[in-house]
């Protein structure tokens, strides 16, 4: 199938990227040069939040906290920091037909720094996320500039990565990852009352991009079940664009609407859309509604298959359905109380809750728990999430 | 190359930037609005004084953050011939007046729901405070506020009340 | 498509260079209202970026800064 040629082409196609992102930028530059009145911007606002979460779903439970302090110091700076973990307890469908189940803690620490000056603002990143297996480390910087009487926000981003990918039981397996992402973006005051978004977004991977623990199955009649396993082969680089669209609506009655729309491609030949659609209710008194639906669906990449016909039937191999084909739907909830106004030095205090509840659907990646008389006729898979978060907010 | 472009692109965006205060120069053009509880007030019955003319709102954080400043500036000059006026943009007065009960100021807050005031001053920022010399002519414009802004209005006020 | 489109915003920058705010700063009262902040709790939303991220093969093109109250 001509998989060696897929490795040149990615490249070609990543300076490609790399070229009119850069000639935007200069672009933008060179706009900004126009505007001869300077004004300042605003940095954002001093918050400390705490947050509870846990997500439910496919026989994975994930809990843990992420807490996030933000406070401006010298005028021009803010700095912000936050802590994140994920505490795994899976047997999910992967485990259950392929290994055992497991625990398994993330820790994610993240720090920034966001300085001020006349309408710039500059940002700085770093985060760093552990676990027993796997390591990312992140460093980003950001410009944001006003523009037009503050009606558009053009925003410029860039990130770059380092992981180091381990395998559990394995001392002697180590791999590296190394990503880059490129980030434009574009706010637009439209009226009074409508604001318009653009964030348009290039990420590219290099290194070792599958699992060190996942499995493809091919048909094989020497075996019991019909299948036998081997393990995935994935290709070294890939590279992906998405851009979004979003529009937020002011209702006179003092509620806000919001719609986005997500388009996604990339070199593995996924391509994906999302739709959001939301509404913000505020009901007096310090309550805050919130419903939303969002909905997903993605085509697989070229190189997956629930079933390859026999072993080592491409030069790539994936069976993870995150890279099939499939739909989610998902409800959203969300409730807020404001219970602290003006007390001390807090401006402001709240509490939130949220559910949402997701439906995954799959269309070409077979539920393996439920036998059937010849591999590849067991019934497509699905399931449903429920993912709470519980926060405390207060903003000084 | 790219970097090389860049940096001279960045320098002509640094040199084009003028700064966030400026010189205006003209007389002050006068206005009546409604005062905060009740009756009318006009620019032109302050003639003779110092006036620090300030468009705020209770929606922008910048102008909230100003008013502990602009109290204080009021307490401490107006015995020397300075006026403070703060100028409300927002259309609807009751949400100026509900603040203003909570966080009270004692200089003249007028209300100006129409914006006709805010367009014959050209706000063109949140906040923005215009200073008249003791003549009625616009002397100095500013645009937003950063913690430190109180001072360059403490050295101007006192510049204009020893003309 | 995706370069059509950047080229499109950066063309509206350079021509827009003579166009006055069409939204006066002191009209920005509904935009700074918290409700109408593209993003109003960034712990909560970054946590359902992840959660999807991890899950379904797209990424990217979640963020936008900008709108609110322009003020300075």
């Amino acid at each position: 199938m001509g998989r060696t040629a897929v490795p040149v082409a990615v490249v070609g196609v990543t300076s490609r990227y790399r070229n009119f992102l850069s000639r935007a930028l200069l672009g933008a530059v060179l706009a900004c040069a126009c505007v001869t009145l300077s004004r300042a911007a605003v940095l954002p606002e001093d918050r400390a939040d705490m947050l509870f979460h846990s997500y439910d779903g496919n026989g994975v439970t994930i809990t843990g906290p992420s807490m996030l302090v933000r406070k401006s110091f010298a005028t021009n700076f803010s700095a912000s920091a936050n802590y994140y973990v994920d505490r795994v307890s899976s047997a999910s469908i992967d485990v259950i037909t392929t290994a055992s189940p497991y625990t398994e803690e993330r820790t994610q620490y993240s720090v920034g720094l966001d300085y001020l000056h006349d309408r710039w603002i500059y940002s700085f990143g770093l985060t760093k996320s552990e676990e027993n297996d796997y390591v990312a480390n992140t460093f980003s910087i950001g410009v944001s500039q006003d523009l037009f009487g503050d009606l558009t926000t053009i925003s410029l981003g860039y990130s770059l990565g380092r992981d180091e990918v381990g395998r559990r039981g394995d001392p002697l397996f180590y791999d590296e990852v190394a990503r880059q992402q490129y980030r434009l973006g574009l706010t637009q005051i439209l009226t009074r009352n409508l604001l318009l978004g653009l964030s348009f977004e290039t990420i590219t991977d290099e290194g070792f991009l599958n699992n060190p623990y996942r499995s493809v199955r091919f048909a094989d009649t020497s075996s019991a079940v019909g299948y036998s396993y081997e393990p995935e082969i994935y290709p070294n680089t890939r590279s992906s664009d998405a851009a979004s669209i979003r529009m937020r609506y002011f209702l006179p009655y003092r509620a806000a609407i919001h719609g986005e729309y997500r388009s996604y491609s990339d070199t593995w030949d996924i391509s994906a859309n999302s739709f959001d659609l939301g509404y913000t209710h505020p009901l007096g008194g310090g309550w805050i509604l919130e419903g939303k639906v969002r909905s997903y669906s993605q085509t697989r990449a070229d190189f997956y298959s629930d079933l390859f016909p026999f072993s080592q039937a491409q030069n790539f191999l994936a069976r993870d359905k995150e890279l099939s084909t499939f739909s989610s739907t998902t409800l959203h909830f969300g409730v807020s109380y404001d219970f602290l106004s003006n007390w001390r030095f807090v401006d402001r205090g709240a509490v939130s809750f949220s559910y949402d509840f997701i439906q995954f659907d799959y269309e070409d990646f077979r539920d393996l728990r439920e036998a059937a008389p010849t591999p590849g006729n067991e019934p497509f898979f699905s399931f449903d999430a429920n993912v709470i978060q519980v926060f405390v907010s207060f903003w000084f | 190359m790219m970097i090389k472009k860049l940096t001279i692109l960045f320098a002509i965006v640094v040199t084009s930037a003028i700064a966030t205060a400026g010189p205006v120069s003209g007389p002050a053009p006068n206005f009546t609005l409604q005062m905060l509880g009740g009756g009318q007030m006009s620019l032109a019955e302050h003639k003779g004084n110092v006036i620090m003319v300030n468009f705020w709102a209770t929606w922008c954080a910048p102008c909230r953050q100003e008013m502990p400043h602009l109290e204080a500036l009021h307490q401490r000059y107006s015995p020397l011939g300075f006026t403070l006026l703060g100028v409300n943009v927002e259309n609807d007065p009751a949400g100026a007046q509900a603040w203003l009960e909570e966080t009270p100021v004692s200089f003249p807050v007028l209300f100006d729901p129409e914006n006709g005031v805010s367009e014959l001053y050209d706000v063109i920022a949140m906040p923005s405070t215009v200073m008249i010399d003791r003549q009625g002519n616009m002397r100095h414009l500013h645009h937003g506020y950063k913690p430190g802004y109180e001072n360059e209005y403490q050295n101007q006020i006192r510049a204009l009340i020893r003309e | 498509m995706l370069r059509i489109a950047a080229c499109i915003v950066a063309l509206l920058f350079l021509s827009a260079c003579s166009i006055q705010p069409w939204v006066r700063p002191y009209e920005r009262d509904n935009l700074a209202d918290p409700i109408m902040s593209f993003d109003r709790d960034p712990v909560s939303s970054s946590y359902m970026h992840h959660v999807y991220e991890a899950r379904e093969g797209a990424r990217g093109a979640n963020g936008s800064a900008g709108g609110g109250c322009g003020c300075n």
